[in-house]
């Protein structure tokens, strides 16, 4: 039995291997062998052949249902600010590998007990930035004294356990030359620390004073607890995957952003490989578009093969291209001869779209095999078909 | 206090703005200010316009008052006695005209049943909310509204009886349908045009069902038997025109047959039909390449020396002749004088088309098709009563558009046919399809329109019934004939040696550059650069320097001019790159190409 799987173990890949060792469990080795070899002549036919356009169809096999996706944004439930960039305009942004992207989103996995709903809200509240604005309740502007009183919401301390004097000291910190006093439980008062325009110092706090960083992780705009099947987890608007991995109780194996960048910087490119062609399988699924994963993970091996993400783009994977004319002919030609004529560089016509404009056979397909002819001597060719002929 | 403003000059205020308004549309109806004076009291700005400019489109109303139209049936008979005339409405204030403006200050009902205390007029007709073209769709209110658009759109392309002075005309490009019919199924609008005297399409029976799928995605199957009866045959006309100009010094065109040292002569056949008077004779056939009104001009450019230079003095050929794939009859011809005083030449050229696979029919609800397959008559499917249909409808152009209208003609169509009258599908106001069914049970058909069919071929009968019925098809002025191109070899640009484009310049069709792709994609390398080699060129170029030399014809070498004693080699490449190479150099850029051996 085993002798059989033996000689295909390296023939095969792995899950094939496994898919026949299931299917097949109770056959004879005779057998066996037969349907190895059966599956192993399969499997040859379905390898793609040397010179297949691979790119090209790639390039065709996602573009084509591009153009029958709708540009509809996603509304998400039940939170009216909350528009994901679905379709096309999310495709591109993948594939240009944008840095700034339309929706940046998260969704944090919880460990057990979280998961179930324990203190959900809570952790959600945690993970959310505050800035000072939502602590304020009102302002009031002496000025005589040249002085500012803030009102505070109680009720929004007590959810964080904060008082005046916690705050000031935050304050403090990301505020430079005001002097704090607190009155009471919920009462700050400020005063500009410079000798003179104090009132002018005192304006200008009052919008700085709203966008002071209070607690909560960096870039987190918006926070949802969702249930999704059994499990509750947190989805985010807004991205920083490095400070909510470092949060106790995140199930950092499977808790993701669509910050392809942000995957790259802290888990490296093969991550970042894989977050594109997850990345773009959520919007293909979303339209039910049916694309062959191959095909993405082309597209996902190109912009990242270079050992950081290069996008589809000029100034990503085209500009790699070692052909002068191959650049030239996608975009901005002027700025390619120009540079090209400075260097002096040097086009092989190695490519595809170079032979094309010289109306040359394509390197591809039936273009690529040679035929190498040997050059013999006359007197050699003379001595070979004289024994020929003897 | 509002202002008022006639026709936008402040003339003065007022007090109270509704009381005046009151009274200028009282004195209106009451004939002492004119019926074209229209007026509006604007709330927001406390501004009253009077408008009687010209231009403006006005539209007759029937003025209500508490709920009741002031036109009643009395009057109407006085109407249709010739008692009264529509002036005398207007002057009884019963009938008013109302400008966009004062649209705004009126609530219209659309018909006596809607009216309210409120309303303050009611439309003459219902079918006043549709334009004249949409007035012509039958049954329309049983429509979606964009298929009603696209119906009327399609009428104005169809083929007809345009003109009945047609034969004295020098129109361009016109179609004439040669059995034009009055449609069985037909609207107010109709009588309102006097359809009669200019209709332009055909009653038809119909059949919806497939045929053998040569009546998928909006084609259409027609009986061969049909089309030699007649069925949408029409004659395209074209004129052909050439006029003496006058040209400085004293020269000027000449109709008649060019001498054969003109330059640009054609031959002498191109010539043969026509007469020593450069016309050609009426009733002559003429297809492509013929000259049809012969003239030379004199050359062109001349200065200074050139007019005593005997090689420049050859007069130039500057027939008129039948493009690449047209043909005709000479159909009239007339000889006379432009505004100018020059001689002018016009003739008519007359084709007669059949209809043929690739020309394009529609029905009067948006239902448009090209003719996939005509098949001769004994092949067609028949009724039981032995009626064969003239052309094949797919049922799959019904469900996804919801033209109900084009179903109901159908049977409207049928009704109208049995009973030898005409029936009325006037939008909201049209025969009730109920009654039409049952009318046609009466003369022994199904209410529902089926019926039982035959295949024309095996003579089985089909396992369903099958609606059949008598329709208005149009036969739409796009014609193949007109459209029809191919090319394999022909005219290429001047400047990158390709193909030229379009049909006027018998051009190519592109291999663009996402068919490109599929080339690359299916891996036939060689077949590309096959479809490339249009602009296929063998360039001379230096192996030194790398740019294209020169080969010299007469001492049969080719040299580089920079370098003088190098190497040159035959270089195979498309034009365009050539292009590419010198439109590089006038930038600076030296291109070089390094050659090497190919294996």
């Amino acid at each position: 039995m085993a002798n059989a799987y033996a000689e295909y173990e390296t023939k095969l890949p792995k899950s094939i291997m496994e898919e026949v060792k299931q299917h097949a469990a109770g056959a004879t080795d005779a057998k066996l062998k037969k349907i190895l070899a059966a599956v192993y002549i399969e499997y040859q036919r379905a390898l793609v052949d040397p010179g297949e356009a691979v790119g090209n169809v790639a390039a065709e096999s996602i573009g084509e249902p591009g153009t029958q996706m709708t540009l509809d944004t996603f509304h998400f439930a039940g939170v009216s600010e909350m528009n994901v960039t679905m379709g096309l305009p999310r495709l591109i942004e993948v594939l240009d590998a944008r840095k700034t992207i339309g929706t940046a989103m998260m969704e944090v996995y919880l460990l057990p007990p979280y998961n179930a709903g324990q203190d959900i809200k809570k952790i959600a509240e945690k993970i959310k930035e505050t800035s000072f604005r939502e602590y304020i309740l009102e302002f009031h502007i002496d000025v005589l004294e040249a002085n500012m009183t803030i009102k505070l919401d109680k009720t929004k301390m007590d959810m964080v356990d904060a008082t005046p004097d916690k705050l000031i000291k935050v304050l403090l910190k990301g505020l430079k030359g005001f002097e704090f006093t607190a009155i009471g439980t919920d009462t700050i008062v400020a005063k500009s620390a410079a000798k003179d325009e104090q009132l002018k110092d005192i304006y200008h706090l009052k919008e700085k004073i709203k966008d002071v960083y209070v607690n909560g992780v960096k870039g987190i705009k918006m926070v949802l607890p969702v249930k999704r099947g059994e499990e509750f987890l947190i989805v985010t608007a807004g991205t920083n995957l490095k400070k909510i991995l470092a949060i106790e109780g995140v199930d950092t194996t499977r808790t993701t952003t669509n910050n392809i960048y942000e995957v790259e910087e802290l888990l490296g490119i093969e991550a970042a490989r894989q977050s594109i062609i997850n990345e773009m399988n959520k919007v293909l699924d979303n339209q039910g578009i049916d694309i062959d994963v191959r095909h993405i993970m082309l597209a996902s091996d190109t912009m990242s093969m270079s050992g950081h993400m290069l996008g589809i783009s000029r100034y990503g994977i085209v500009k790699e291209k070692p052909s002068v004319l191959a650049r030239a002919s996608f975009e901005t030609p002027l700025k390619h001869i120009f540079n090209a004529a400075i260097t002096g560089e040097e086009d092989h016509l190695n490519s595809v779209i170079e032979n094309v404009m010289l109306n040359q056979p394509v390197p591809l397909g039936t273009g690529l095999p040679r035929i190498v002819v040997r050059h013999f001597p006359k007197k050699v060719v003379k001595k070979a078909k004289a024994e020929v002929e003897a | 206090m509002a202002d008022i403003f006639l026709d936008y000059k402040f003339i003065g205020t007022v007090k109270d703005p509704r009381e005046f308004v009151g009274n200028v549309i009282g004195e209106r109806r009451q004939g002492k200010l004119a019926a074209d004076l229209n007026i509006l009291y604007d709330e927001d700005v406390d501004a009253i316009y009077l408008e009687t400019a010209k231009g403006r489109s006005v539209r007759p109303l029937i003025v209500v008052k508490n709920g009741k139209p002031l036109l009643t049936d009395e009057h109407i008979r006085q109407l249709d006695v010739g008692q009264i005339q529509w002036a005398d409405l207007l002057k009884q204030g019963l009938v008013e005209f109302l400008d966009s403006a004062e649209e705004e200050m009126a609530l219209v009902a659309l018909e006596e049943g809607d009216l309210s205390p409120e309303h303050t007029h009611m439309e003459i007709s219902s079918l006043d909310i549709i334009g004249v073209t949409t007035a012509l769709v039958p049954f329309g209110n049983f429509n979606q509204g964009v298929r009603l658009t696209q119906g009327s759109k399609n009428q104005k392309q169809a083929v007809g009886f345009y003109a009945s002075n047609y034969f004295m005309r020098m129109d361009m490009d016109v179609n004439l349908l040669h059995y034009a019919q009055k449609p069985v199924v037909t609207t107010l609008m109709y009588d309102v045009l006097e359809y009669d005297k200019h209709p332009s399409g055909m009653n038809v029976t119909v059949a919806i069902m497939s045929y053998k799928g040569y009546n998928m995605e909006d084609a259409i199957v027609v009986n061969g038997g049909s089309i030699d009866r007649g069925l949408a045959r029409s004659t395209y006309y074209r004129p052909v025109e050439a006029e003496e100009l006058r040209y400085s010094g004293g020269l000027m065109d000449e109709i008649t047959i060019p001498d054969k040292d003109v330059r640009g002569y054609r031959s002498e056949h191109d010539y043969r039909l026509i007469e020593p008077d450069g016309l050609i004779s009426v009733e002559s056939r003429v297809a492509e390449g013929d000259v049809v009104i012969g003239k030379t001009s004199p050359p062109r450019f001349l200065s200074g020396t050139d007019e005593y230079n005997l090689a420049t003095n050859y007069r130039r050929e500057s027939s008129m002749s039948l493009k690449h794939g047209e043909r005709g009859v000479v159909d009239f011809v007339m000889l006379t004088e432009n505004e100018e005083g020059n001689k002018l030449v016009q003739v008519r050229l007359r084709d007669n088309r059949i209809p043929e696979i690739g020309d394009k029919f529609t029905s009067r609800h948006g239902q448009k098709g090209v003719i996939a397959l005509i098949v001769s008559e004994p092949d067609m499917p028949f009724t039981a009563s032995g009626i064969v249909p003239d052309l094949l409808f797919s049922p799959h152009g019904v469900p996804s558009r919801m033209t109900v209208s084009h179903l109901i003609e159908l049977v409207g169509g049928k009704v109208g046919a049995l009973g030898g009258r005409y029936i009325d599908g006037t939008m909201f106001n049209s025969e009730p399809e109920r009654d039409m069914r049952e009318e046609l049970r009466t003369y022994g058909f199904r209410e529902n329109g089926a019926e039982t069919m035959y295949n024309g071929q095996t003579g089985e009968e089909f396992h369903v019934q099958i609606f059949v019925g008598n329709m208005y098809y149009l036969r739409l002025k796009h014609m193949v004939a007109n459209k029809v191109h191919s090319r394999a070899r022909g005219p290429i640009q001047l400047l990158t040696r390709q193909p030229t484009e379009g049909k006027a310049k018998e051009g190519g069709l592109r291999l663009g550059e996402m068919e490109k792709d599929t080339f690359v994609a299916h891996g036939a390398s060689l077949l590309l650069k096959e479809r490339f080699d249009s602009d296929k060129t063998i360039i001379p170029v230096c192996e030194n320097c790398g740019l294209v030399a020169v080969y010299d014809a007469r001492r049969n070498i080719a040299h580089c001019p920079v370098c003088q004693d190098s190497e040159v080699s035959q270089i195979e490449m498309s034009y365009a790159f050539k292009l590419l190479l010198d439109e590089l150099k006038s930038l600076t850029v030296y291109p070089r190409l390094k050659l090497k051996g190919k294996y």
